[in-house]
């Protein structure tokens, strides 16, 4: 059996939908289940999807597979594509332990592009994550996805912000395979993306 | 995502609960498969399409679930293990041949999957389709996990065997698109004949075993059928409890809700006092088994989506324990401690056991729960909206003005599909009716039959290309039959591409990647003898100018089939955008201008964006597709489209 240093360990993966969180929590489970854990993963579809708010729940544990759905305060890890859906999510699921990965380039919601409802300027949006968590890590995902030719890249250097954080009982030699199981024609590309997200958490 | 044809028993994957389910068929030797797209069953189809070549199995997207389900019998009585799937609202498209198939019984395994949608996530309905097992009297499991999804599906096809009739495996969202361990069995390797069989019903010798006739009898057989499945759920290996041997209370559930019961004892301590009996075969209900937990404890609560389907078969059973039997309080949706629509969310149960057992319950921190719910106000709304670069966007531009431009209060009739947001900010709040597949133009025949009674409302009926075959062709031929004054807009982007960018009859190709005969809409329509134009949905003008034309004429149906591929199928075969967008910050004017703001507060593209800052529009080139829809709707000009 797997020890985990808490059981279980609560993740959410967070963004807007056609950002990837679906394929971030479905590497980070894959890696998750060939290292021996048990894992959930309660992922949002359909007409969710189109545009509006998705969140993938990852519950992992040493024994057996929890539910799908985290209880509300209980994250422990959040991991956002997007700042004001990482605020939403904290509000629901966090508590005085949750650490915060998150990038910083806003989608705006139709209902603010149309002037009907205040997006918080970037810097606001930080302050209110860093009272609602434990430990920030802020990551430039998209500008940095940007020099590496793709805004969609935003995905795998926020999974490797996750890994190089500690967070997770992963490490690179864990997540190497997966991607290029998954990524057999762009495996460079996205590696040099992982690898990036590595560095920017400090790694 | 997953491999499901990996031939590894032993070894533990990491499968979606579609996938499971998929796999669970292919271990039961399944040979043939059949399923209409929808959500959240469709990967079950999606995933055995893709092995279908590879694992000798015959794999369709049928144009309905009728037609699925029919297609799946036909297989069975020809001695072929089969399943059919699909998503709540698609057991009632198949339900009028489901009724008479229990009549006849079966062939091989058949078995059909029906996955719901509580909390009607991908859905305009909560259907609980379990009830359809009761109406019908067909056997009924219910996976609470992914490693259960695929156990009972393979046990379905041999219940369902032994029994001589079909079985109904009833998922829903949370387990369907849940991903989890699931630890694989063997794939039987059989060589299959299919052969239909010429045998008579027992009773009847010149009836055919497989034709539903006049016979009561028949009936009476398939209650003899459900009392035998009755005796195989007493002893199921997909019903346990667990908990103390007498409990303080007992928690009865089925399916997702079942790891929500778990979740709330552990994170209340209760293992000691509160009892899990977890039902995997709710109908018929294994009598004897229910009435041994229900002496676990005097004080029972019913968990589980949708409707209190468990809680009234055990409370029938209950009225009918002997008079000496002790009193048992039940709690659940008619108490009102479940709520009777809706998700369940592991909230809901942890607060209601803890209101049950009398102890206080606080998610988080007190102080830190004070703070979220205060910060929580400055998180903006995630309103549904079109893709970038979606002609649906350009087809309900063109009916707005239309429709504004006619000026005789004319309405759009919806239908399901992406364009469903027809009813949303993304379609201009232009859909005023939507139901099922097909209903958009069914509704506009009667709409379309009013004039007698002064009705002058131009009535624009839209369907998708996938929609348009499912269900809408039978409403246009009655449309034109009954002389109904409507426009049917047949949005082709050439895909199903809500539930997956799916192939149907129209795309020439089928679901396991074979090249098909292409049908041709168009011609089809044409054939019909009414009036058809084809139209470029990013043509704005052109589309406004046919349809004002059209809706001037009240000479009964007519046809556009606007017709543009999907932007997501587009870009992703082709890996480039068309143009490079971009606002001239010298040409627009901002506020100052007299369309106030019509490319933003109107037009809204998630791919076009308001700087505040400097009172301008801007691509965010991270969204934008590069489509170039958008330099139509900017009155300066000041939006340029830069071929890539």
């Amino acid at each position: 059996m797997k020890e985990l240093s808490k059981e279980p360990c609560n993740l959410i993966v967070s963004g807007v939908g056609g950002q990837g969180n679906v394929l971030m929590s479905f590497l980070i489970g894959k890696a998750l289940v060939n290292q021996g854990y048990f894992v959930s993963v309660g992922d949002t579809y359909g007409a969710s999807q189109r545009g509006g708010s998705v969140a993938s729940h990852v519950r992992i544990s040493g024994h057996t597979c929890y539910g799908s759905l985290i209880p509300s305060g209980h994250a422990d890890v959040i991991l956002s594509l997007e700042p004001a859906e990482t605020l939403r999510m904290l509000c629901q699921f966090g508590n005085p332990n949750v650490v915060t990965i998150t990038n910083t380039r806003p989608i705006y919601p139709s209902d603010v592009t149309s002037g009907h409802t205040i997006y918080p300027t970037i810097d606001e949006l930080l302050k209110l994550i860093e009272k609602l968590s434990a430990t920030v890590i802020v990551i430039e995902a998209t500008d940095e996805a940007f020099k590496l030719g793709n805004p969609i890249f935003a995905n795998v250097i926020l999974i490797g912000a996750l890994i190089g954080s500690g967070a997770l009982p992963l490490d690179k030699q864990s997540m190497e395979p997966i991607l290029k199981e998954n990524f057999p024609k762009e495996f460079d590309a996205n590696m040099a993306a992982f690898n990036k997200g590595m560095k920017l958490a400090g790694h | 995502m997953a491999s499901i044809e990996l031939d590894a028993p032993g070894t533990t994957q990491l499968f979606l609960g579609n996938e499971a389910i998929a796999r669970g068929a292919l271990e039961a030797g399944v040979g043939f498969a059949a399923s209409y797209p929808g959500t959240p069953a469709s990967e079950i189809m999606d995933t055995l399409v893709s092995i279908a070549k590879d694992m000798d199995i015959h794999a369709e997207w049928s144009v309905n679930e009728k037609i699925a389900l029919e297609a799946a019998a036909g297989a069975s009585f020809a001695g072929i293990r089969a399943i059919a799937s699909m998503k709540q609202n698609g057991i009632n498209v198949a339900s009028d041949f489901l009724i008479n198939l229990t009549m006849t019984g079966i062939g091989k395994g058949l078995i059909v999957v029906v996955a719901d949608d509580p909390g009607a996530l991908s859905s305009s309905n909560e259907q609980d389709s379990r009830n359809i097992c009761k109406w019908m009297n067909i056997p009924l499991l219910e996976p609470s996990n992914t490693q259960e999804a695929k156990d009972m599906t393979k046990w379905a096809f041999e219940l369902s065997e032994e029994l001589d009739t079909i079985c109904m495996l009833r998922s829903v969202n949370r387990i369907g698109h849940t991903r989890g361990n699931v630890k694989l069995g063997e794939l039987p390797k059989m060589e299959q004949r299919a052969y239909f069989p010429h045998i008579w019903n027992m009773f009847a010798p010149t009836l055919s075993k497989f034709a539903a006739g006049p016979f009561p009898r028949l009936h009476k057989m398939l209650n003899e059928k459900l009392a035998e499945a009755q005796q195989r759920f007493e002893s199921a290996p997909f019903n346990w409890y667990q908990g103390p041997n007498k409990a303080e209370l007992l928690i009865i559930t089925s399916g997702a809700s079942t790891s929500c019961c778990i979740e709330a004892v552990k994170e209340l301590k209760l293992n000691n006092t509160v009892g899990i009996f977890k039902l995997g075969t709710p109908w018929p209900l294994p009598e004897n088994l229910v009435k041994k937990q229900l002496r676990r404890s005097k004080k029972v609560l019913f968990v589980e989506e949708v409707d209190p389907f468990i809680e009234r078969s055990v409370m029938e059973l209950a009225a009918n324990l002997p008079m000496n039997s002790p009193r048992i309080v039940f709690h659940g949706k008619r108490s009102g401690h479940i709520p009777s629509y809706g998700e369940l969310h592991p909230d809901i149960v942890i607060n209601t056991v803890a209101d049950l057992m009398a102890i206080p319950y606080h998610a988080r921190d007190i102080a830190y729960e004070k703070k979220a719910e205060e910060l929580s106000t400055h998180v903006p709304g995630r309103a549904l909206n079109l893709c970038p670069g979606c002609p649906h966007r350009g087809t309900f531009w063109a009916i707005k003005n239309a429709l504004q431009l006619d000026g005789r209060n004319g309405f759009v009739c919806g239908d399901i599909g992406c364009y469903a947001l027809g009813f949303a900010a993304g379609g201009y709040y232009q859909s005023r009716t939507m139901h099922a597949m097909g209903s958009g133009a069914g509704v506009a025949n009667g709409l379309g039959n009013l004039s007698q009674f002064g009705f002058e409302q131009p009535v624009i009926a839209v369907c998708g290309d996938s929609t348009f075959f499912h269900a809408t062709i039978p409403a246009l031929i009655n449309g034109i039959y009954n002389k109904s004054n409507f426009i049917l807009l047949i949005l082709d982007n050439s895909a199903t591409a809500m539930t997956g960018f799916q192939p149907h009859p129209g795309t020439g190709m089928t679901g396991a990647g074979e090249s098909a005969i292409p049908i041709d809409m168009e011609a089809l329509c044409r054939s019909l003898g009414v009036h058809v134009e084809v139209c470029d949905p990013f043509e704005l003008e052109n589309t406004t100018t046919i349809l004002l034309k059209l809706m001037a004429d009240a000479g009964g149906a007519k046809v556009v089939i606007m017709r543009r591929e999907c932007e997501m199928v587009r870009a992703k075969r082709e890996k480039r955008f068309p143009y490079v967008m971009y606002v001239d910050p010298d040409i627009c004017i901002g506020e100052a201008c007299g369309c106030n703001r019509v490319c933003t507060r109107v037009f809204q593209c998630p791919g076009l964006i308001w700087d505040k800052e400097e009172g301008k529009s801007k691509i965010d080139e991270a969204v934008c597709t590069g489509c170039g829809l958008c330099v139509e709707v900017c009155p300066e000009g000041a939006i340029v489209k830069k071929a890539t």
